[in-house]
């Protein structure tokens, strides 16, 4: 059941690809506003990459976040989904991995690149990566129970930005925090433990509130 | 096997339904009756497990569904106004994905042959975006016959169907009751099965 239904949602996602490709763009751009705005200087560029760059992610995640239940919701197959001889919690698992190979992973790619613009090193490049591979599935998985509990709602999306940006706040202070670490020459180990704790708790957790938001949104 | 006792549902304010009770055993058929909105689609969902009644039991065996859980979800198969078909997947892509996440993976010889039950052969590579309504409600009939469900719920089946398909549908609940399975269905055409274990539920 599992595989089938990951495996659906990437030939969905192969078929829509244009809805994607708008995540990524969306993240490039935001991130080169910056040094477009803020101006050349090397040092101050640096300074701000850390957080630049996590909180383009958590934007661009945020705006894929309704592609996680929607359309299943609107042609009826969520409903076909929690009545699956198998547990809820396990089709919210598959789902989530799906959308974050489909909207985060590609983000965790291109992110390296988009830092070279800041000027980062090549040592906090590969944290950039580390935390982004630890950090994104936390917000594929706490933002699919904003997904679920604005589904059908007007205005769904400004919802979700409210239920869910606050729980991005740790991921975002670990995350920047150890870009930042590997900057000033400090060890992001402790930011990066951190952030794979907080993985492994909302991996165990927010499936299981999810699952319960989406039998409420499917009565 | 599947009962109800004293069923209440409330939407919003309105009760729609009060202290319903009623059984359905192996080979028998309900067909559920009653004017738009007296609450039929409601029953449906609340006999499958998706919706809460406001009060009473919907009992399987003698066991409360809602302990069941996904145990019951096994032994029925639910047909709802929407096919839950999706757009961007072809025919025969569609029923082998949707049985695959059901539980009961289909090769692609045997996906054929359940197409050809249905007569989507000429359509099984079409994306299920072309297809008509009828085409796509026979799409969605494919899932009663993979899902090897004991208690079939069906609502509105006949919607959007041709004759050839009606006939189709008629066939197979004959079919179904007669391997010891039961039904449900919620219709506002005359199902005319032959089976004489057909009992009528009327909703005011």
């Amino acid at each position: 059941m599992f595989s089938w239904l990951v495996w659906r949602d990437l030939i969905l996602a192969w078929r829509r690809r244009a809805d994607v490709l708008a995540t990524v763009f969306f993240f490039i751009i935001v991130t080169s506003l910056f040094p477009l705005g803020i101006g050349p200087e090397r040092e101050t560029l640096k300074t701000i990459a850390p957080g630049v760059v996590w909180v383009a992610a958590l934007l661009a995640s945020m705006l894929s976040l309704g592609r996680i239940f929607g359309n299943d919701y609107q042609d009826g197959t969520l409903e076909q989904l929690v009545l699956t001889p198998q547990p809820t919690y396990l089709v919210v698992l598959a789902k989530v991995l799906a959308h974050w190979i489909v909207s985060e992973l590609p983000l965790v790619v291109i992110a390296p690149v988009l830092g070279l613009q800041f000027g980062l090193s090549e040592n906090s490049l590969v944290i950039v990566i580390a935390s982004l591979l630890l950090g994104t599935p936390v917000l594929s998985v706490i933002g699919s129970i904003g997904a679920a509990l604005t589904l059908g709602l007007r205005a769904a999306n400004v919802l979700v930005a409210l239920l869910v940006l606050p729980l991005y706040i740790p991921v975002l202070i670990f995350g920047s925090g150890a870009v930042q670490a590997s900057l000033t020459g400090a060890s992001p180990q402790a930011w990066l433990l951190l952030l794979a704790a907080t993985l492994v708790v909302s991996l165990v957790f927010a499936p299981w509130a999810t699952s319960a938001a989406l039998k409420i949104s499917v009565e | 096997m599947l009962e109800a006792i004293n069923v209440t549902c409330v939407r919003g304010t309105r009760r729609l339904f009060k202290d319903l009770n009623f059984a359905v055993a192996r080979g028998e058929l309900i067909e559920l009756r009653g004017p738009n909105g007296s609450g039929k689609t409601s029953l449906l969902r609340i006999l499958c497990g998706l919706a809460t009644p406001a009060a009473g039991d919907v009992l399987w065996d003698g066991t409360n569904i809602r302990s069941l859980g996904e145990e019951y979800s096994a032994s029925v198969a639910y047909l709802g106004h929407q096919n839950a078909v999706k757009d961007e997947l072809t025919a025969i892509e569609n029923l082998r994905i949707s049985s695959g996440v059901a539980g009961h993976a289909l090769d692609k010889g045997e996906a054929q042959r359940v197409l050809a039950q249905v007569g989507l052969t000429q359509q099984q590579n079409l994306p299920a975006r072309v297809l008509s309504a009828g085409q796509r409600r026979r799409l969605a009939m494919t899932r009663l016959l993979t899902a090897n469900a004991t208690l079939w719920i069906l609502d509105e089946v006949l919607t959007s169907l041709d004759q050839a398909a009606m006939g189709l549908s008629r066939d197979f609940m004959t079919e179904h009751l007669k391997n010891g399975g039961a039904a449900i269905v919620a219709t506002h055409q005359d199902l005319n099965l032959t089976a004489s274990s057909v009992k009528r539920l009327q909703l005011s």
